[in-house]
C-alpha cells in the first residue's frame, strides 16, 4: 500500500490525530506564551535574573526531546503517561524562543525614544507596555513562531507517553517498517508546521514598524 | 495625584531653576569626574544657553535638572525645591524636553506624539485636540494635514518642529534642549534657529538650551554660560559676552569668525 492509498483509506484517523496534534500545540503555547512573554517583560533590564532564566530555558532546549519526555514520566503532578506530561514537555521546549526574543525585542528600543520617554514623565510601566512592547511586537511574533514551528515538530514524539497526535503514526509506521504509514504522520506535521510558520510570518510583517 | 506641580513664571524673584555646588562623577566608582562644584541660579523667563565644547558638560547640567541624573554632591533646585525631593514623574511632565534626535515614538502618529503629556495628564479629549492645533500652530504646522502622519513620513525639519510641539504641549514653564537644531541642514537650521527665536520670546518660558555653537547662542539666549571640563568658565549676558576677556570666550568668538569666513 503506498502513502496515497494509506491516507484514503485511513483518513478519519489522520483527522483525527491532526486535531489531537494541534490541540496538543495549541494548549503548549498557550502556556509558553503566558509565561514566558511576562516573564521576560520582568527580567528586561535585570541583567542577573535574565541571565538565571536563559540559562535555565536553554537547558530545557538542550535536553533531548525523547529523554524530557522520559525523565518527566515518574514526576508527581506534571508527569505520568498521557496528555499533560506532553503538554509539560512541549512547554519547556517552546520556552526558549519566546523568552529570548522578548528580552531581545524590549531592550532593543532605540535609547533615544527611551530617553524622550522617560524625560516626559512616562512610568516604567508606561514605557513598558506603550513604547517597548509596541515597537517589539513583531519581534515577540518572530519568537511565538519559532517556538509554535519547534513545538509542531516535537509534538510527534509525544505519542511515545501516550499523548496521541501526528507521531502516533510515525511510531506505528516505524514499527511496521512501512514509509506509508510514517508519511500519513510526517507530511500532515510538516504541513502544520508551514502553515503556522506562513501565519505567524505574516502577522510579524504587519506588525512591523516603520 | 500630587497636588506637586511646577508653577511658572511670575512666581516670585527666585530662580526657578538652580544648582548649588553641584558636581556629577560618571563610573560605577565617581572615577570619571564631569562636572565639577556648579553654582548657577536661572530666573524665570530667561533664556539661557550652555556653550561649550563636546566633552564639556553641558548635556550632563542640563539633565540634572529634571532628574535624568543625580547629582554626586551638591543640590539642584526647581522652583526652590531639590530635585531629589520632587514626585520625579510630575517634575518631568512640568519640563519640556528636546533632543537633537527627537526621539519622536515612531509608533504614534504626529496627533498621539504631541500631546502624549496632555493624555499622560488624563486631559478631556476636547482640551488634547484644542491644545494640539494650538501648539502646531505654533510651530508652523498644519494640525490637519500632519496629524495622521507617522514620523518616518516627515522630514528633518518637521520631525523637529514636532518635537518642539511635543514639548510645549503641557505648557510647561520650563524648556529644555539639547542641541535641538544640531541634525538639520543648514538653510533649516536657521529658519529653525530664526523662527523659534521669535517663538521664544513670545512664550516667555525659562528655556535651557545647549549648544556648541556661538552664532547659535548669540541669537537665541539672553545669557550664554560658557563650560569648560565640567566648570563654568564665563557667565554673562547675549550682548556682553562676546566682549569678555577670558581667553576661552576670544578662543571661541575668533574660531566662529574663521568659520564665518570659511563658509
Amino acid at each position: 500500500m503506498n502513502f496515497w492509498q494509506f491516507s484514503v483509506s485511513h483518513q478519519k484517523e489522520i483527522w483525527a490525530a491532526t486535531r489531537e496534534h494541534l490541540t496538543l500545540v495549541f494548549i503548549a503555547m498557550l502556556i509558553a506564551v503566558a509565561i514566558a512573554l511576562p516573564l521576560g517583560m520582568f527580567i528586561v533590564g535585570r541583567p542577573r535574573l535574565q541571565s538565571i532564566a536563559l540559562g535555565l530555558a536553554n537547558i530545557f532546549q538542550t535536553i533531548p526531546s525523547l529523554a524530557l519526555f522520559g525523565f518527566l514520566i515518574p514526576i508527581p503532578f506534571l508527569g505520568g503517561i498521557g496528555t499533560r506530561t506532553a503538554v509539560v514537555a512541549l512547554v519547556l521546549y517552546a520556552l526558549l524562543p519566546i523568552l529570548r526574543n522578548t528580552c531581545v525585542g524590549l531592550s532593543g528600543v532605540d535609547p533615544v525614544i527611551l530617553e524622550a520617554a522617560e524625560a516626559m514623565g512616562m512610568t516604567e510601566r508606561q514605557i513598558l507596555f506603550r513604547v517597548r512592547v509596541p515597537l517589539a511586537r513583531s519581534i515577540l511574533i518572530a519568537g511565538i513562531r519559532t517556538s509554535t514551528v519547534i513545538t509542531i515538530g516535537v509534538a510527534t514524539i509525544a505519542a511515545a507517553i501516550g499523548a496521541g497526535g501526528l507521531g502516533v503514526f510515525i511510531f506505528r509506521g516505524v514499527a511496521m517498517v512501512s514509509n506509508a504509514v510514517i508519511l500519513a504522520g510526517a507530511v500532515p506535521a510538516a504541513l502544520l508546521a508551514l502553515a503556522a510558520d506562513y501565519l505567524l510570518g505574516w502577522l510579524e510583517r504587519r506588525l512591523r514598524v516603520g | 495625584m500630587s497636588s506637586q506641580t511646577i508653577a511658572g513664571a511670575g512666581a516670585s524673584g527666585d530662580p526657578i531653576i538652580e544648582f548649588r555646588g553641584v558636581s556629577y562623577s560618571a563610573g560605577s566608582n565617581g572615577a570619571k569626574p564631569i562636572l565639577d562644584g556648579i553654582s548657577l541660579a536661572i530666573r524665570s523667563g530667561e533664556t539661557v544657553v550652555l556653550l561649550g565644547k563636546s566633552g564639556a558638560g553641558k548635556t550632563t547640567l542640563l539633565k540634572l535638572v529634571n532628574r535624568m541624573l543625580v547629582p554626586s554632591s551638591g543640590e539642584v533646585f526647581v522652583e526652590g525645591q531639590a530635585t531629589a525631593t520632587w514626585d520625579v514623574i510630575r517634575l518631568r511632565r512640568g519640563i519640556g524636553y528636546v533632543i537633537q534626535h527627537v526621539g519622536l515614538f515612531p509608533h504614534f502618529n504626529v496627533r498621539r506624539n504631541v500631546t502624549l503629556v496632555p493624555s499622560l495628564e488624563k486631559w478631556s479629549k476636547d482640551r488634547q485636540e484644542k491644545r494640539y492645533a494650538e501648539v502646531m500652530q505654533l510651530v508652523g504646522l498644519d494640525p490637519r494635514e500632519f496629524g495622521k502622519r507617522l514620523p518616518n513620513q516627515l522630514s528633518g525639519g518637521q520631525r523637529q518642529r514636532v518635537g518642539v510641539a511635543r514639548a510645549l504641549a503641557a505648557d510647561p514653564p520650563i524648556l529644555l534642549m539639547d542641541e535641538p537644531f544640531g541634525a538639520l541642514d543648514p538653510v533649516t537650521r536657521a529658519d529653525l534657529q530664526k523662527e523659534f527665536h521669535e517663538l521664544a520670546e513670545r512664550l516667555g518660558k525659562t528655556i535651557v538650551l545647549v549648544t556648541h555653537d556661538l552664532r547659535e547662542a548669540l541669537l537665541l539666549g539672553s545669557r550664554i554660560v560658557l563650560m569648560d571640563k565640567g566648570r563654568v568658565v564665563a557667565d554673562a549676558s547675549a550682548e556682553s559676552f562676546p566682549s569678555l576677556a577670558q581667553p576661552l570666550v576670544q578662543e571661541y568668538v575668533a574660531s566662529q569668525q574663521t568659520t564665518v569666513e570659511d563658509s
